[in-house]
C-alpha cells in the first residue's frame, strides 16, 4: 500500500493546508525546494554524511536483556535515538531541514519547542552553519526544562518565552507561525514534528525515516527476521512515524503511545484518540484534536512536555482510522515508573517522552511469548527530566495513601 | 449582486472589526450598534478562538476576554440576531475554521443566515476547501469573503478572484493583525494587481489605525478595515469604563465626515 499523501498533502481526509493566505506562497516554495532536494543525490549525500559524522548514526539497536528477563515475555530491543548528538531523535530532522534552508538561501531560522529537545537540536545546527536562530518556547515549558533553555542560549540561540494560552508547545507554534507570516522573505521555519501544513508532515517523516530503515537492517541482522511489534511514543508523532514508516507494508504490529496524563477527562491528558479527541483543524492541518464542544482547543496535561500537545500529526490520524497502527496511552505515573525501571534494569535514563513507550512495553511484553520480538523507540535521553522526576517524587511522598 | 457587494460599491467605505463578546455580550452589542450609528458600511465580527495564529496580541487578548466571558459561536450568532433586529448594516463573521467545523458547516450556514449574517471570512481556509465551503454558504445567501496577500502570486489571484463573492480582503502586508504606523506600499501594488482579476470591491486591512491611513487606503481601494485599533480602544476603556464613549470618539477621529475644519471652529 502507498502511504504517500496526495499532492495537496492529504493522508486520506487528514492533513492538507489550513493557513493564512500569506503563507501559501512560502509553503509552495518550500514544497518545491524539498521535492527537488529529496531527489538530488548530492543533497542526500550531505544529509547522510552529517548524520554519520555529526549525529553519530547509525544509532545502536540494543537488546535489553535484563528488562526482557524481568518482564518474562517478548525480547525487547531499544532503538537508541537517545545516543544521538543532542540526545534525541530531533536532530535527524534538523540536519535535513537546515541543509534545505541553506539551499533556499535563508539566513534566519525560527523554531518552536516543547520539551526543548527540538529547540536544542535547531540551535545546534544553526551554530554549526553560523545561522541566526530564534526559538519560541512556552513559559510553562521553560520552567519545566530549564537545562534545555540554558543549552539553547549557550548555543547562541535567542529563546523567546511565550506566555499566551497554556504556555506550552501549542502556543509556541502559534508564535512561530506569527513570526513566519511576518518575516516570510528572510526566514525559514524549522518545524520540529510531523505536524503543521503540507509539506511539513511528510517532509519531517522522510527525514526521520532513517530510524526505521536502520532498525529494519539491524533487527534482520541480529534476529534474522522482522520484529512482531514496534512501540513508540506519540506527541506530534515524528519519532514514531520515523520508526514505523519502513515497516508499514510488512506484517509488523505497531503501537503509538499517547500521554494519558493524570486522568481521563478533557484537560487532564494529551491522548488525542481518547475521549474528547475529534477531527478538527489546528495550526495548518486537519487531524484529531482535543477540543471542547465549541471547537475551542482544550488544555492538555502530561508530565512530559514533549507529548503535551492537543493535536497529532495527520499521518497518525490516517493510520489510526485505517487500523494500521494501534494507539494506547500511558499515564504520568506509569511513565515515571518506567523511567525508574529502565534506569535500574538497563542503566539507561530515558526521556519522560520515551518513558511512555517503555511503560507500554512493560505492560505488553509479559503478554507476548519469548519467541516474539519487540522494538521500542528510545527517542531521547532523560537528563533534562531529572528536576521533573524529583518534583514528582516529592509530590507522591506527600500523598497520604503511601506509594 | 450580494448586499455586501452593493453596499461597498459606493466606495470610500469603512469596515470596523471587533471581537464578538469582548468584553461581554451586552457591551459588545452596544459597541456594534454604535459602529452602525457612526456610519460603518459593513461590520466585521470576530469569532473568538483559543489559538488565533493570524492575529497579533491585541486581538488575541480580546479573544481571550470574550472566551472568558463565556462567548461561543452560538452566542455570536445570537448577538448578530439581536443586532439585526435594529440595524441593516451588513455583518461579516471573521473566524478560524475549527469552531465552524465543530458546529457543523451545514448547521452553521443555516443558523448564520437566520441570524442575518451576510458574509463569512475564514482566516485559515484556502483553495479547494474554500471553494467547497463557499458553495455551501452560497446556498444560504452568504458570501465567503476571500483574502489576498502581498505574497499571493498572479496565478493564485486569478483563481481566488474567480471564486470570490462580496468583496476581496487585501491583507496590506505580510504579518499578523495589529496597528502599524504607515500603510505599506505593498498594499497599493496588491490592490492594483487584484483589480486585473476582479470587478468586486476591494477592502484593505491589517495595520490601519489613523484617519490619515484610512484616507490613504481610500485613494486606491474601496474600503478600509480598522480592527486592532478599535479593539485597543475597547481594551483601554475597561478599567475606567465608558467603552461606548471611547469607541465613539475614536471612530469620529478616524472618519472625515466628523472632522472639524479650522474655519468652522
Amino acid at each position: 500500500m502507498n502511504y504517500e499523501p496526495d499532492e495537496k498533502g492529504y493522508f486520506g481526509e487528514f492533513g492538507g493546508r489550513f493557513v493564512p493566505e500569506t503563507l501559501v506562497a512560502p509553503l509552495d516554495e518550500l514544497t518545491a525546494a524539498y521535492l527537488s532536494a529529496r531527489d538530488d543525490p548530492e543533497f542526500q549525500a550531505s544529509f547522510a554524511e552529517l548524520l554519520q559524522t555529526y549525529v553519530g548514526r547509525p544509532s545502536p539497536l540494543y537488546f535489553a536483556k535484563r528488562l526482557t528477563e524481568t518482564l518474562g515475555g517478548a525480547r525487547i530491543y531499544l532503538k537508541r535515538e537517545d545516543l544521538n548528538h543532542t540526545g534525541a531523535h530531533k536532530i535527524n530532522n534538523c540536519i535535513g531541514q537546515i541543509l534545505l534552508a541553506r539551499r533556499m538561501g535563508k539566513r534566519r531560522i525560527i523554531a518552536e519547542t516543547g520539551a526543548g529537545q527540538h529547540g536544542v537540536a535547531t540551535a545546534t545546527v544553526c551554530a554549526m552553519f553560523g545561522l541566526e536562530c530564534v526559538v519560541y518556547m512556552g513559559t510553562e515549558d521553560m520552567r519545566r526544562q530549564q537545562l534545555n533553555v540554558f543549552r539553547m542560549r549557550l548555543l547562541g540561540a535567542e529563546v523567546r518565552g511565550v506566555d499566551s494560552g497554556s504556555c506550552t508547545l501549542k502556543d509556541a507554534i502559534n508564535e512561530a507561525l506569527r513570526d513566519w507570516v511576518t518575516n516570510v522573505d528572510s526566514t525559514y521555519y524549522l518545524l520540529g514534528s510531523a505536524l503543521g501544513p503540507h509539506p511539513y508532515p511528510s517532509m519531517v517523516r522522510d527525514l526521520q525515516r532513517v530510524i526505521g530503515r536502520e532498525a529494519r537492517e539491524q533487527i534482520l541482522k541480529v534476529e534474522g527476521r522482522l520484529p512482531d511489534l514496534l512501540v513508540a511514543c506519540v506527541g506530534g508523532g515524528s519519532n514514531s512515524i520515523g520508526l514505523f514508516y519502513d515497516f508499514l507494508n510488512d506484517d509488523v504490529q505497531m503501537i503509538g503511545v499517547e500521554a494519558g496524563g493524570r486522568g481521563p477527562f478533557l484537560g487532564e491528558h494529551a491522548a488525542r484518540f481518547m475521549s474528547g479527541g475529534k477531527v478538527g483543524v489546528l495550526q495548518g492541518t486537519k487531524s484529531y484534536l482535543l477540543q471542547n464542544e465549541d471547537g475551542q482547543i482544550a488544555a492538555t496535561h502530561s508530565v512530559s512536555a514533549g507529548l503535551d500537545y492537543a493535536s497529532i500529526g495527520p499521518e497518525h490520524a490516517y493510520l489510526h482510522d485505517l487500523g494500521r497502527v494501534r494507539y494506547i496511552s500511558a499515564n504520568d505515573d506509569e511513565a515515571l515508573a518506567a523511567f525508574r525501571t529502565l534506569s535500574e534494569t538497563e542503566g539507561i535514563i530515558p526521556a519522560l517522552e520515551s518513558a511512555h513507550a517503555v511503560a507500554a512495553a512493560i505492560r505488553l511484553a509479559p503478554e507476548m511469548s519469548p519467541n516474539q520480538v519487540m522494538i521500542v523507540n528510545l527517542s531521547g535521553r532523560g537528563d533534562k527530566d531529572i528536576d521533573t522526576v524529583i518534583a514528582a517524587d516529592a509530590a507522591s511522598e506527600r500523598r497520604p495513601a503511601g506509594k | 449582486m450580494s448586499r455586501i457587494e452593493s453596499t461597498l460599491r459606493k466606495q470610500r467605505s469603512f469596515i470596523p472589526f471587533v471581537t464578538a463578546g469582548d468584553p461581554d455580550p451586552q457591551t459588545s452589542l452596544a459597541v456594534i450598534l454604535k459602529l452602525a450609528e457612526l456610519g460603518a458600511d459593513v461590520i466585521e465580527l470576530g469569532v473568538p478562538f483559543s489559538d488565533p495564529m493570524a492575529d497579533g496580541p491585541v486581538i488575541q487578548r480580546s479573544s481571550d476576554r470574550a472566551l472568558d466571558g463565556g462567548m461561543t459561536l452560538a452566542r455570536v450568532l445570537d448577538l448578530a440576531a439581536e443586532f439585526r433586529k435594529v440595524s441593516g448594516v451588513p455583518l461579516v463573521l471573521f473566524s478560524y475554521y475549527n469552531p465552524i467545523m465543530k458546529y457543523g458547516l451545514e448547521r452553521f450556514a443555516r443558523d448564520a443566515s437566520a441570524a442575518g449574517i451576510d458574509g463569512v471570512l475564514l482566516t485559515d481556509v484556502i483553495d479547494d476547501e474554500a471553494v467547497s465551503i463557499a458553495a455551501r454558504l452560497d446556498a444560504f445567501g452568504i458570501d465567503l469573503i476571500s483574502l489576498v496577500a502581498p505574497t499571493t502570486t498572479d496565478e493564485r489571484l486569478g483563481m481566488i478572484c474567480r471564486n470570490a463573492s462580496g468583496f476581496i480582503y487585501a491583507v496590506s502586508r505580510a504579518g499578523v493583525t495589529g496597528a502599524r504606523s504607515d500603510v505599506s506600499s505593498a498594499a497599493e501594488e496588491l490592490v492594483s494587481r487584484t483589480r486585473r482579476f476582479t470587478g468586486l470591491p476591494i477592502a484593505v486591512g491589517f495595520g490601519i489605525s489613523t484617519s490619515d491611513q484610512v484616507d490613504e487606503v481610500w485613494r486606491f481601494a474601496d474600503a478600509a478595515v480598522v480592527g486592532s485599533a478599535i479593539v485597543s480602544v475597547i481594551e483601554r476603556s475597561l478599567a475606567a469604563g465608558g467603552t461606548i464613549e471611547a469607541v465613539d470618539s475614536f471612530v469620529r477621529s478616524l472618519l472625515p465626515q466628523f472632522a472639524k475644519t479650522g474655519a468652522e471652529n
